[in-house]
This record gives C-alpha cells, sequence and structure tokens, in this order.
C-alpha cells in the first residue's frame, strides 16, 4: 500500500503533467526515497495507482541506473567509473573500497551499511576521482579520504 | 563597448562557491533581458531572430543554430498547443562538467533564459530535465524557481503581460541516453529513453507529441545576453566565425584542471597551456578529446586549432561540449579506449544494432586485448565496427559518437594497439 504521504507527493508531480504514465519515474524515486528500494509489492502498487501495467513500469524502473529493484543498504556509494576518473586512479579506489568493505561493485555489506554500485561521469572531473555516497559528491579522492568519508556514514 | 574579455556568463558567480540569489542577480542586470522583451513591442520572431543574427550555436555539443532551431515550431492560430520548452540538463557526457557550474552558481541566469526562450517559442510549459545525480543543482534551482515565482517572473501574465509559462523542475532516473532528444522526451513522458525516428523532429511532434524544443543549459544562459546586449555584440565576443563566449574545460593530469569562460574560438594549445596549465610534471602529453568522450582524439599536430565548431570540424574532431579529456604518456590509450567503449555499450538504450550488438563486441575485444589476449586481425574488425556504427545507421547519435573516440584511437595510437597483440600484454601494467 502506498502511503497518504507517498500518494500525496506523487500527485503534487502528477499536476505537471498530461498524462498519468508521465510521473512514474518520479512516483518511484518518491517510494524509493522512504523504502530504499523499490519491491514487487510497491512496483504493483505504483502501477494501480498510475493505471498502468506492472510489466510495462517494470520495464521503466529496470532502465535507469538510480532506481533500484533489489534492497541497497543504509547507504548507497556510487563511484565514477568513467573515462577522467579512471585516469587519476579509479582502478585503486576500487579497489580499496572492495577491500574495506568485504564487498564487489553490486553487493552490500553484511551488516546493510553500504552497497557499493558503479556510476558514470558524476561531472566532477576537475577533481577526479570522484564518488557519490547518498546525497553527497567526495572529490579529489585518495585512500584516507575514502576512509574518512566510510567513518561518517553510520 | 569593446567586448574582449567579457565573461557574460560566469561574471555574477561567487568565489566562496555559494549561488546569486535573486536579490544579487537583478541588481547584477538580470531579469532585464526579460523586462526588455516583455515591455511590449518586442515579438517573439524579433526574439528568434535576433538569436538567428547572434549566431547562436547548440552548446550542448552539436552545434546546430537555435534560432534556426527555435523558427521550426508553427506559430499562429492554427498552431498545435501546449507548446514545450526542454532544458537539456541531463550532463553525462564523460569529461564534461560545465552545465553544473552555471545551475549551481547563477541558477537564475538559467531560469532567465528559459523565460526569454519560451517567449520566442511562445511556449506554454517548460520543463528542465536535470539528472538525479545532481542534488545540489537540483536544491539551487528549486529556491531560484520559487524566488521567480514569486517575484512574478513565472506563471501567469508574466509582469503584467500577455505571457504566461509554467517552469517544473524534472529530475531523471539516470541513463547516458536521457541526453539525447528524443530519448529524452520519452524519459519525460515516463517510458524508457528510446530514441525516436526522425522525421517529425521535436519542434513540430515532440513531448506528448506537441511542437518541443529542446536546448542545452549553457545554450539557454547566453539568451539573456543577446537580448540584452544585441546580435553583433554577441558575436563579436568570439576570436572566429562562431560567436559567443564559451565553458572550455580540462581534466586529466594537467596542472591545473579546472573550468573557464574564454572567446569561442581560443585554440586548443591556449585552453590546454595557459588555462589548464599544461602537463603535470613528469607525465607528457599524447593526445586529447577536445570535447567529451563522444569526441575524435586531437595529436599535437592539430594543437593550434581554434576550438570551435567549424575549425575542429576541419580538423576531422568535434568541438562538442568543449571540454577536454587529456591522455598523458603514463595512461594506456588501449585502456583509455576500453574504458570509453565501456561506457557507450553500458548506457546505450539496445535500440539499435550496431548499439547493442556492435558496442558490446568492441569492447569484449578492447578488454582481452588489455589482458594480453588480443589476437591478429582485431584491429580490422574494430575498425570495421566503428564504421558500422556510424551516421546513418542508427536512430540516434550514441553508436556514431561511440565510434568517433575508437576510430581515431585506432589511427592516433595504431603502434601501441599492435604492442599490445603482439607482446600479447598490456605495456603499462
Amino acid at each position: 500500500m502506498l502511503t497518504t504521504d507517498e500518494i500525496r507527493e506523487i500527485e503534487t508531480e502528477a499536476a505537471r503533467y498530461p498524462t498519468r504514465q508521465a510521473v512514474c519515474i518520479d512516483a518511484m524515486r518518491i517510494v524509493q526515497r522512504r523504502r530504499g528500494w523499490v519491491s514487487d509489492e510497491s512496483l504493483r502498487d505504483i502501477a494501480a495507482h498510475l493505471g498502468m501495467s506492472v510489466t510495462d513500469l517494470d520495464s521503466v524502473a529496470t532502465f535507469y541506473n538510480l532506481i533500484f529493484r533489489r534492497p541497497v543498504g543504509r547507504h548507497v556509494i556510487m563511484i565514477c567509473d568513467s573515462v577522467s576518473c579512471w585516469m587519476m586512479g579509479y582502478d585503486r579506489m576500487r579497489e580499496h573500497l572492495g577491500k574495506r568493505l568485504g564487498i564487489g561493485l553490486g553487493e552490500t555489506t553484511r551488516d546493510n551499511r553500504f552497497t557499493l554500485l558503479p556510476i558514470v561521469c558524476l561531472g566532477c572531473c576537475d577533481r577526479a576521482p570522484a564518488m557519490m555516497v547518498d546525497d553527497h559528491l567526495h572529490s579529489d579522492l585518495d585512500l584516507q579520504k575514502i576512509d574518512h568519508a566510510l567513518e561518517t556514514y553510520r | 563597448m569593446t567586448p574582449v574579455g567579457e565573461k557574460p556568463l560566469t561574471k555574477n558567480m561567487r568565489p566562496d562557491g555559494s549561488a546569486v540569489g535573486i536579490r544579487a542577480y537583478e541588481q547584477a542586470g538580470g531579469y532585464q533581458a526579460l523586462r526588455k522583451v516583455l515591455r511590449g513591442g518586442t515579438t517573439p520572431k524579433a526574439v528568434i531572430d535576433e538569436v538567428k543574427e547572434a549566431n547562436l550555436r547548440g552548446r550542448g555539443g552539436a552545434g546546430f543554430p537555435t534560432g534556426q532551431k527555435w523558427s521550426f515550431v508553427p506559430q499562429g492560430k492554427d498552431a498545435p498547443n501546449p507548446t514545450y520548452l526542454i532544458c537539456n540538463a541531463d550532463e553525462m557526457e564523460p569529461g564534461t562538467f560545465k552545465d553544473r557550474l552555471l545551475m549551481e552558481r547563477d541558477p537564475h541566469q538559467l531560469v532567465e533564459g528559459m523565460i526569454v526562450s519560451g517567449f520566442a517559442i511562445e511556449a506554454d510549459v517548460a520543463y528542465i530535465f536535470l539528472r538525479g545525480e545532481y542534488v545540489l543543482a537540483a536544491d539551487r534551482i528549486s529556491r531560484a524557481l520559487r524566488e521567480a515565482y514569486d517575484a512574478h517572473y513565472l506563471g501567469k501574465n508574466i509582469l503584467g503581460s500577455d505571457y504566461s509559462l509554467e517552469l517544473y523542475l524534472h529530475l531523471s532516473g539516470g541513463r547516458y541516453m536521457c541526453g539525447e532528444e528524443t530519448g529524452l522526451l520519452n524519459a519525460l513522458e515516463g517510458k524508457r529513453a528510446n530514441p525516436r525516428s526522425k522525421p517529425p523532429f521535436p519542434p513540430v511532434v515532440g513531448l506528448f507529441g506537441k511542437p518541443t524544443v529542446v536546448n542545452n543549459v549553457e545554450t539557454l544562459c547566453c539568451v539573456p545576453h543577446i537580448m540584452n546586449h544585441g546580435a553583433a555584440w554577441f558575436r563579436a565576443l568570439g576570436r572566429t566565425q562562431d560567436a559567443g563566449t564559451k565553458l572550455f574545460g580540462a581534466s586529466g593530469k594537467v596542472k591545473r584542471p579546472g573550468l573557464w569562460e574564454l572567446p569561442m574560438g581560443t585554440t586548443i594549445r591556449e585552453i590546454l597551456e595557459e588555462h589548464a596549465g599544461g602537463m603535470r610534471d613528469g607525465v607528457t602529453f599524447r593526445g586529447l578529446l577536445p570535447g567529451g568522450a563522444s569526441t575524435d582524439f586531437v595529436t599535437e599536430e592539430h594543437l593550434d586549432t581554434p576550438m570551435d565548431f567549424t575549425a575542429m570540424t576541419k580538423i576531422g574532431s568535434r568541438m562538442g561540449t568543449g571540454t577536454m579529456i587529456v591522455l598523458d604518456d603514463q595512461t594506456c590509450p588501449v585502456g583509455m579506449t576500453w574504458n570509453l567503449t565501456h561506457f557507450f555499450a553500458r548506457e546505450s538504450c539496445g535500440w539499435c544494432t550496431p548499439c547493442w550488438s556492435g558496442l558490446g563486441w568492441a569492447e569484449r575485444i578492447l578488454k582481452a586485448m588489455e589482458d594480453g589476449q588480443g589476437q591478429p586481425g582485431d584491429l580490422d574488425k574494430l575498425a570495421s565496427q566503428a564504421k558500422m556504427w556510424g551516421p546513418g545507421a542508427t536512430f540516434c547519435a550514441l553508436a556514431p559518437g561511440a565510434a568517433e573516440p575508437l576510430q581515431s584511437a585506432l589511427k592516433c595510437f595504431r603502434d601501441d594497439f599492435e604492442r599490445h597483440i603482439r607482446e600479447k600484454r598490456c605495456p603499462w601494467r
């Protein structure tokens, strides 16, 4: 079931578009912000609310990088693997993160604290390498900076 | 007044990185262009003509003349409505970080640019299509929109005129493909961002089937300045036949990576050596992608080329987004080409065969080469692939864009590719 809050926020967005389907990406983001991810149940509820087929909505959901169809940890680390960051040390940063957290790309730590995902160019190329943790951009990364950043997310 | 050295796009930006608020923007002459066009006597056509006369070309990378694009929108009583204006703020081209600066540091400049441009095409509704990762830009644009509505620069009968415009911010779900004009339209309609067949072109049949203009952030930001100072002033800002200033940037192992607003037509060498400070100590220049991942490599012999749409095309590359990615001698060109191809393969929507089949194939060949498993004949395979991704073979420019770094890397760094195959290893590892 979608909550009253979720429905209210979805309807605010829906007023900005002439079709119900147009709001479906916003709707999934609204639900994901509160629940961490878009479960099968959420997907069915959103589809029903917008008058879309579940299959159609799932094909949209799985297309977009920032919509999660699997549970993620409390914090999501997105490490940029595009060309400028790659040149400036992406491999070392990813290896370090993997070692520190004991996970690879696409995985979540056992304590459910972090999920590690690759992301395309974060538009931070002059301060590469870069990563985002939740809504925060971390740039000019080195191994110490990564260690320090991880400590601030519980 | 001579425009030499003027930096209209960045002049109001604060050194501390904070955003220019509405009061400061107005005090610096902001929203005067909007007042001027709404004062009466200025027709939408007059705005289009001024922008045409200014020779403003799209800053998203393709360089299409903005005024001409606007003039394709049907006008008059029988024209379909509503008409939409979309700001393409889906900055996902690797190596590109210019629109983020404009949105984070002076969001009202973009908002005013959109209202004036909206007036020109008689748009009823406008959207800013912003990539979801640009959280700070989203906050600052949202605030600017609230301020603009409160000041009656947006909404019904703007500043008491006959013109009304609703302007909304949309956060993307994320995928490089969304930055392609028609993929973006599908994304805004709540669909997968597959490209559409053209014609019909978006100014005639666009968002929800209605006339739609899609312009890049930097393009829209130029418009208020053109209306304030005139087409001749804007043309005089450029050093070559292409008009205006341009945000140029550099990343990679240069001394001072960054962004600079410079005259259009500033040479590659000046950007690289004077503004980016040249290469870091201990590394040597090998080549660069002049304007993002989907442009052809340029080497030493072409460094004195002016960065503009015309001159860069003449040397077989493109200015693209104007933010260059610099390759040094400590970085493997085959690895770099693999990284770029990997990006295009992952971010493609998979709609056309050259993309879903060809990009993945080329990526596997390049990866194998990096891992010491390159085969004789691989280079011919890659070259023929790049040809097959060329313009005309696909619905959109993603695969042709992917072909540019690959085909040029094969030419510029042929010896390095051959060495990978001959020695069965990556010499940089």
